[in-house]
């Protein structure tokens, strides 16, 4: 380990790199990350706003660092990322409070 | 984030200033130690060193450095502040070489061009020599800033002059951030005075194109995307219209490089700018069919290479000796900061150059 650190920013320059330890896996995840990213029925800057909600979901820091980056190249304004951020953060809150149901089905089946 | 300056690096005596001190950083750190390769090394894998002229295209000629923005970006460290400004007699010498050249565009650059007193009669003349593209690179806000400006749309029309001007976003807040504050109003208005000559509307021969730079340490997205963007909203807030939209990499020298060096992103965007790499877009970067030409006659391979003070290779150095035959003959100059040129798909004073 080169540092003290999980997370180093440089890592992210070496992504690439993780097909030389499993070329066919690592060149086939390759071609389908960057066909998904093409754009489609969904433009490439929509699939960019998606990755970035998706980036802070995940808490991942290398994809927040480079879907902030894209988002910015593809004319994506701060507004626009936060907005799809509190999408995100809406879907995780929503995700932990529907959970709240099973809760209350519980609470109802064992009270009396 | 960096505070607006309002003074140019020459102002303010800042070591950016110095050629020669740009030129050192873009060699030394991550290039001297091999941890990233030099813009040479890089073309000589593709059999592209060294880079040779083909055929001349487009004369590109700085009027001077004087400008009434100071934007962040400015890879020319424009300003109010410069008082480089091309002379009548060395106009007078662009002009017999406009008149007997075999480029098909000339293109008029700055700081703001229009600052020159002498633009008009310049102007004036150059048109006569039928040149087929006549290029005036206007920043916009010049032609609200002074009565005596106002009129700047007429007279483009009269010598129909094809109108390049920068605009690094739809919105003001982006815009304004990195061209100074109110610029995108009277961008707008000034956009909005060229469209009422017929300048950008469907189908009108008189051109107008719009020129995209990121507003930070990021490449440029693609440029047919953006003109798209661009369009949508310029038309639908402003009922503004125009032809192109050319999406410009930042090269890291003069301003941005202090932008970069100052924010410590020069590392990373370096990296950016040497993975998106493009060898195709190689073979069609603009110094290849470019000669620029400094507000003192000076001859350059671009006008990135004028700033850094690299004047042509050749025997022929200065407009009075102007042979394109000659010029033609040599070996272009480069550097790490060539590498902003080659990133994706390319990038030049006319958008991208990648086929």
């Amino acid at each position: 380990m080169a540092n003290n650190n999980y997370y180093d920013p440089s890592d992210l320059r070496k992504f690439g790199k993780i097909t030389e330890w499993s070329e066919e896996l690592g060149t086939k995840f390759f071609d389908y990350y960057g066909k998904v990213f093409e754009e489609g029925a969904l433009t490439a800057r929509e699939k960019a706003l998606i990755a970035l909600a998706v980036a802070h979901t995940e808490q991942c820091p290398y994809c927040i660092d480079a879907y902030t980056k894209d988002t910015l190249q593809r004319g994506v304004t701060k507004e626009q990322m936060m907005e799809a951020i509190h999408v995100g953060a809406a879907i995780k809150s929503g995700a932990t409070l529907v959970h709240g149901t099973m809760m209350m089905n519980k609470v109802n089946k064992l009270e009396m | 984030m960096t505070k607006v300056k309002t003074q140019s690096l020459h102002k303010r005596e800042d070591e950016l200033a110095n050629a020669n001190r740009q030129l050192e950083i873009l060699s030394n750190g991550i290039f001297q130690s091999g941890e990233l390769p030099t813009f040479a090394k890089k073309i000589k894998e593709t059999n592209q060193f060294p880079l040779r002229p083909k055929k001349l295209e487009i004369l590109q000629i700085n009027v001077g450095y004087m400008c009434n923005q100071v934007c962040e970006h400015c890879h020319v460290d424009a300003g109010p502040d410069r008082k480089e400004i091309m002379t009548v007699e060395t106009m007078k010498q662009c002009l017999d070489v406009i008149k007997n050249t075999g480029a098909h565009t000339l293109d008029l650059t700055g700081g703001a061009p229009e600052m020159n007193p002498n633009f008009r009669w310049f102007v004036e003349e150059a048109s006569k020599a039928g040149i087929k593209d006549f290029i005036v690179r206007s920043n916009l806000t010049i032609i609200r800033a002074n009565k005596k400006y106002y009129d700047l749309p007429d007279f483009f029309k009269k010598h129909n002059v094809h109108v390049v001007s920068s605009m690094p976003h739809w919105t003001r807040g982006k815009t304004d951030k990195q061209r100074g504050e109110g610029v995108f109003d009277q961008s707008i208005k000034a956009l909005q005075e060229l469209n009422a000559r017929g300048y950008g509307m469907p189908n009108s021969e008189l051109k107008l194109d719009l020129v995209y730079n990121p507003n930070g340490a990021y490449l440029p997205g693609d440029q047919a995307a953006m003109e798209k963007d661009f369009k949508k909203a310029l038309k639908e807030d402003f009922d503004i219209q125009f032809h192109n939209l050319f999406a410009i990499t930042n090269l890291p020298i003069a301003r941005f490089l202090d932008y970069l060096i100052a924010s410590e992103n020069y590392e990373d965007y370096m990296y950016q700018l040497v993975e998106a790499y493009n060898p195709s877009a190689v073979a069609n970067v603009m110094c290849t069919n470019t000669i620029s030409i400094s507000w003192d006659g000076w001859l350059y391979d671009c006008d990135f290479n004028q700033m850094l003070g690299l004047k042509v290779a050749s025997k022929v150095q200065h407009i009075k000796d102007y042979n394109e035959a000659i010029l033609n003959d040599r070996n272009i100059l480069i550097s790490q900061h060539c590498y902003g040129c080659t990133a994706g798909a390319g990038s030049s004073c006319q958008g991208t150059v990648a086929e």
